[in-house]
């Protein structure tokens, strides 16, 4: 393997990471599954490309462009989610991933419909290494994502980050404790659009592409699918099961052209076996002691 | 003026009114009881008073304020705490955790993303003092689903009591536990430092005289009657719908 080849799945590995750390904020910490990241992670990545290929701006400014689109698609599913509780959330946010897609094939004078957006450009400069050289581009995203998941350890620490797990448990007694239940779930929903946004506008520079497959209900089912096999609820687990993730659909896709089913068994056989992601593994001890009285 | 007034608060489920056209007037300092069935309506007074369910009719004014459109969280913050008559607690936070969310949202903290909690030391302080003054300081760092149920219960109490609230709903603090623990729960409740008004559910008929200087009845939704202990003792009314009962009707314990 070159290190050309490992700088390469590396890059699409934290960029998983990204868009799988902001949705576990959701999931892991708020209790909610969204089905829609893809829509938020593509419209970033969507930004980019327009912002790049049709309106020439410089890519700095075309990142500011992805995560405003990602702030406010973040914003639209807070406000749409904003008393969706359990499966009425998982179809909301599904349902808005589609039309997001719709809308991208459908509006082709911007988005250039089914072919996609080709051509954008990398941001000048590097580290090391030009950032047009996979490495460099590699070393660019690792710091993006070194910082993005860094961030959030301090926002699980923080009070609020402890309010979220109170929301995840009982509604009810967050609500007479005096907190704005809908609040926190709504701030969990923004802050995981933008990470998904980072993730969506690193994609694009990296990809120098961008297609309606991005917004595609694969890319948010492959994003719970991190969550869930690195382990929900821990700042690590979704680095972990990204890192396994496109180790995964790397070598399955090589061998045969049903990963996609294989994945779907894994999924099962991880809710099944280990409900606690990779991350659980190891902490299979302490973790028996911590799980919910609710059995 | 009263701390609470209840006029004419009614909730219907469909065809069911579970509370019907209740009024109450609560002292501030009080401490009441509210008697009744299982199923008289209590607890659904309790969500109405705490904003949980909104009312079908009727007007709630708490520190002479309409709270009635008020969200919970809302009335929380003017001072309102309330237990839950089945335990309602954090499953994946040990003890001292939930002492701090209990406490932190009395202050801006609890809009603070970027600080660990731990670092807050004015939080975990006044979290520890509760825990000992409820005598669980040694648990801490338990996660609640390790604690006795006895010591959920207990815990529940130390929730709504860390904010010194000025009105404090329990839900049948005794429910469920032996005789001892029931005996030291109600040790807690009693000692809870006046200032707080509370008003107590409880089942068990001794227990729930013994607190109170005011005793409110409910059957079917309705408050039946209103006086002393033993008013209420006495009550041909009460008598027949609740005291009469044989003993293992009227005391589940
Ligand atoms: N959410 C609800 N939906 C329908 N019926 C309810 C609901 N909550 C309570 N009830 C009904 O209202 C009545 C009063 O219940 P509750 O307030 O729990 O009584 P208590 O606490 O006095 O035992 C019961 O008949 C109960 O079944
Ligand atoms: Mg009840």
């Amino acid at each position: 393997m070159s290190v050309l080849y490992l700088a390469q799945i590396g890059t699409l590995a934290l960029i998983q990471t990204l868009l799988a750390t902001g949705l576990n904020l959701v999931m892991g910490y708020a209790g909610r599954v969204s089905f829609g990241q893809a829509a938020i992670f593509g419209g970033a990545a969507y930004g980019v490309a327009i912002a790049t290929v049709r309106f020439g701006m410089t890519p700095l400014a075309a990142a500011a462009v992805g995560m405003a689109v990602a702030l406010g698609l973040g914003l639209l599913f807070a406000v749409a989610t904003l008393r969706a509780r359990g499966v009425y959330f998982l179809l909301t946010t599904l349902a808005l991933g589609q039309v997001v897609w719709g809308l991208a094939y459908r509006w082709v004078s911007l988005t250039g419909g089914d072919n996609g957006l080709p051509g954008v450009p990398r941001p000048g400069g590097g580290i090391v290494w030009s950032f047009a050289d996979d490495r460099g581009f590699f070393l660019l995203a690792l710091i993006v994502c070194a910082a993005g998941v860094g961030l959030m350890y301090l926002l699980t620490e923080s009070p609020a980050g402890y309010a979220l797990r109170g929301v995840r448990d009982s509604e009810s007694r967050m609500r007479t404790l005096g907190y704005n239940v809908e609040l926190y779930h709504a701030s969990a929903v923004v802050i995981a659009a933008l990470y998904a946004g980072a993730a969506g506008v690193l994609y694009a520079f990296y990809n120098g592409f961008v297609s309606p497959q991005d917004l595609h209900v694969s890319v948010s089912a492959d994003a719970v699918l991190t969550v869930i096999l690195g382990g929900s609820g821990t700042v690590l687990g979704p680095a972990l099961g990204a890192v396994a993730m496109v180790l995964l659909e790397n070598w399955l896709s090589s061998v045969t052209s049903r990963w996609s089913l294989i994945l779907g068994v894994l999924y099962i056989l991880v809710v099944l076996y280990a409900p606690r992601g990779l991350a659980g593994l190891r902490l299979k001890g302490a973790a028996r002691r911590v799980s919910p009285a609710g059995r | 003026m009263p701390i609470l007034q209840l006029q004419g608060v009614s909730r219907r489920f469909g065809g069911l009114t579970a509370v019907n056209r209740v009024d109450l007037e609560v002292e501030r300092g009080e401490r009441m009881t509210i008697l009744g069935p299982n199923g008289a309506g209590k607890t659904t007074l309790f969500h109405l008073i705490s904003g949980e369910v909104p009312v079908s009719s009727g007007r709630i004014v708490f520190r002479g304020r309409d709270v009635t459109r008020l969200g919970a969280h809302r009335r929380a913050a003017l001072g309102l705490r309330r237990t839950y008559q089945i335990t309602n607690l954090f499953p994946s936070l040990t003890v001292l955790q939930h002492l701090q969310l209990a406490w932190q949202s009395l202050s801006g903290a609890k809009y603070q993303w970027l600080r660990p909690l731990r670092k807050y030391g004015d939080i975990t302080a006044r979290a520890m003092a509760v825990l000992e003054q409820f005598g669980m300081d040694d648990r801490r760092d338990v996660p609640v689903a390790d604690l006795s149920y006895g010591e959920q219960r207990e815990l529940e109490i130390a929730m709504a009591v860390v904010g010194q609230p000025e009105l404090l709903l329990l839900d049948e603090p005794l429910a469920g536990l032996s005789p001892a623990e029931s005996g030291r729960v109600m040790e807690i409740v009693n000692g809870i430092a006046d200032g707080i008004t509370v008003i107590l559910i409880e089942h068990d008929v001794e227990a729930a005289l013994r607190f109170a200087r005011r005793v409110t009845v409910m059957h079917q939704g309705a408050v039946v009657m209103q006086g002393t202990p033993d008013e209420v003792r006495s009550d041909p009314r009460v008598q027949e719908i609740y005291l009469g009962q044989d003993a293992a009707g009227a005391r589940p314990v």
